[in-house]
């Protein structure tokens, strides 16, 4: 049964390896941003790196920030899952080293040996370098990715472990007996089917992206171990898919969590929310055809299957989630500091950038603007306006020095740079998109340099509201360890 | 197309602009009681519901009537003019680099060696068609170039380091 009285919840403080994963991820994040600088001042020709270094910068780019947010991401769902069930540190921890492991070896593969064959790796490009990169330089960056992997697979398992034994069957995680029979008010809290969501599709997900990975690192030594492209390529793009998606749906976690105790509201786990992740547990495994319209090859009703779950997949994040959030900030005295403004403006990225990403799945327009900028264009607007958000959002509440500490102008500032920045950045693309520029191209014709001109201009800006975000909460991690009150109470009508 | 996906992407995105900032400027004065609001919410997210199926459901289903896939679409008249396609790494090689304009054309694309994507470039610089390049496999453009002149074909799948530079040309009428 549906009550709207708020119980509230402690604040608590973050366990060591949270921070350490929230630190390592400030540090990637602001290298791979100036990374993504470098690409866009080499676009307008603001400065001359050259197509090698480009496409180097480009493979780490792709790779580190699919992984660092996977990173921030885990680090979230981490933090307030283990106030529900049982989680192991050890495990958490094991995850962290593989991952600086895969790190390290991803590093030695870009910069020793010359590896540049995008974070993608479709194959057989790894294995066919032209002589720019040797066979080993492209096992240590496969390497690195299963290493990095083979780490988000024992998190699940032992978050799917947790879950179970806490809830009995990852089906009751995900509310299922409340969503098929009659609500008794006991399906478990946003946090846990969040997870439970996430832990389902990445694991099927990452077992994947091992397989291929496997598969072609034994391909590498041993050529007669044939692999078919196209299924390589639909493995490839169902793990990254997946594993990329999963991300967000990991941060998310952050605002169901954080906006109540700001708002005195509760969000519910009732039978539209649970609908809405059972079905986006569905969804994100089986929309990756959209990635693949181009590819002909495949059967007509594959991809139109990726044609009709993008246009689907975009009412979970609109009408339920982004419309939850809308609902529980609307008349509720909400105080906005750093956190909360974080926090609702990701719901904003999100659904403003599933808009051109649903429109990119429609086939006929994917004929004219699959891998144009469009595509970073959508991309970037959820990841960044959208999941990155929820992370600083995450950052400033575990670092707020108590509920009534006000922001200083210099982070308000930030806030509105990151904003701007991010948009008109994010535009830019959109735009170069629409004009027909290519993705991944070192070199852009005459007729692209403005927009990737003025786009520089963003980043700058973006990088530089970063740049405060990093600092405030790397000089206050201090605090983010202690248990206490940061979530500021609404205004009551009363007072 | 590219035109409507913009226009269309900008309005879906305003409309969502305008609704956050509506929620923010009217999150100050708080509304005790939670439960009432949520019925009226409920209600509002009942009706913006279907006000969004109703627009995207046609809109899906619309989209499906015209796809690259097969031959069908393809206006002119004539017999195909077939162009034989092969992506290197890092140029391309056809068969055949000039057609004839409003008579339709099969472009059967393949690979030797890694993925490429095979782009046409209109002369105004728009992309008007595209398909992977595989290997192992053939994909075929069905197209009928409108007007004379020199289309510029791109790569359209990152090959490695001189994906930018696998540019070549395809000339329609005698230009």
């Amino acid at each position: 049964m549906a009550t709207y009285t708020y119980t509230p919840v402690p604040d608590q403080g973050a366990k060591a390896g949270v921070l350490a994963y929230l630190v390592v991820s400030c540090v990637v994040l602001l290298l791979m941003m100036l990374f993504g600088l470098l690409m866009r001042m080499e676009q307008a020709q603001m400065i001359s790196i050259g197509a090698l270094w480009f496409y180097k910068i480009m493979t780490l780019h792709g790779a580190g920030m699919v992984g660092i947010v996977a990173l921030a991401g885990a680090a979230i769902m981490w933090h307030f899952l283990r106030q529900y069930v049982d989680l192991s540190t050890g495990i958490f921890m094991a995850n962290l080293i593989l991952f600086l492991t895969g790190v390290v070896m991803i590093l030695a593969s870009v910069l020793l040996g010359d590896f540049h064959a995008a974070w993608t790796f479709l194959f057989p490009l790894p294995s066919t370098s032209m002589g720019m990169w040797s066979p080993g330089a492209a096992a240590l960056f496969m390497g690195g990715l299963l290493v990095i992997g083979v780490g988000f697979v024992l998190l699940h398992l032992d978050i799917a472990r947790a879950i179970i034994s806490r809830y009995g069957g990852l089906g009751r995680g995900l509310g299922w007996p409340q969503l098929f029979g009659p609500d008794d008010g006991n399906a478990p809290p946003p946090a846990v089917v969040a997870s439970t969501m996430v832990t389902i599709v990445n694991l099927v997900g990452l077992v994947a992206g091992a397989s291929i990975l496997v598969m072609m690192l034994v391909n590498l030594y041993v050529p007669s171990f044939e692999i078919d492209p196209l299924l390589a390529k639909g493995m490839i793009y169902f793990f990254g898919h997946v594993f990329i998606n999963a991300v967000i749906y990991m941060a998310v976690i952050a605002v169901y969590e954080i906006l109540p105790r700001y708002t005195q509201r509760p969000w519910k786990s009732n039978k539209v929310f649970l609908a809405s992740w059972t079905a986006s547990t569905i969804m994100v495994m089986f929309i990756f055809p959209h990635h693949l319209l181009m590819d002909y090859a495949f059967p007509k009703w594959f991809l139109i299957m990726g044609h009709i779950i993008g246009y689907l997949n975009t009412f979970p994040i609109l009408i339920v989630t982004g419309y939850g959030a809308m609902m529980i900030v609307y008349r509720s005295g909400i105080r906005w500091d750093m956190c909360s403004r974080l926090l609702f403006v990701s719901l904003f990225g999100w659904a403003v950038g599933a808009m051109p990403a649903f429109i990119d799945g429609t086939i006929t327009v994917n004929y004219v603007m699959h891998n144009t900028l469009w595509v970073p264009g959508h991309f970037h607007t959820y990841l960044l306006l959208g999941m990155v958000a929820m992370v600083f959002g995450f950052m400033y509440y575990l670092t707020k020095p108590n509920e009534n500490a006000p922001d200083s102008a210099l982070d308000i500032a930030a806030f509105w740079g990151f904003v701007i920045g991010t948009l008109g950045f994010t535009m830019s693309f959109l735009y170069s998109g629409k004009i027909s520029a290519p993705r991944r191209y070192a070199e852009h014709l005459p007729e692209w340099v403005p927009y990737d001109k003025i786009a520089s201009y963003f980043v700058i800006l973006l990088i530089a509201s970063v740049l405060v975000f990093i600092f405030r909460f790397l000089t206050r991690l201090g605090l983010a360890s202690r248990d206490y009150q940061r979530a500021s109470l609404a205004r009551s009508m009363a007072t | 197309m590219q035109e409507t996906a913009w226009q269309v992407s900008l309005v879906l995105m305003l409309m969502i602009t305008f609704g956050v900032v509506f929620v923010a400027i009217n999150s100050g004065k708080r509304e005790e009681e939670y439960g009432p609001l949520v019925k009226r919410a409920y209600s509002f997210r009942t009706k913006l519901f279907w006000a969004v199926a109703l627009v995207f459901f046609p809109a899906m289903i619309y989209n499906l009537f015209d796809l690259p896939y097969s031959a069908k679409a393809v206006a002119g008249s004539g017999p195909a003019q077939v162009i034989n396609v092969t992506g290197h790494m890092w140029y391309w090689e056809m068969d055949r680099d000039q057609v004839e304009p409003n008579q339709p054309v099969d472009i059967r694309v393949t690979s030797a060696d890694v993925n490429h994507g095979f782009g046409i470039y209109d002369p105004d610089l728009h992309l008007i068609a595209q398909t992977q390049a595989m290997p192992g496999y053939t994909n075929v453009i069905h197209i009928t170039f409108p007007r004379e002149g020199t289309y510029r074909v791109l790569c359209m799948e990152y090959c490695g380091v001189a994906h930018h530079n696998m540019m070549t040309e395809i000339k329609v009428g005698k230009s």
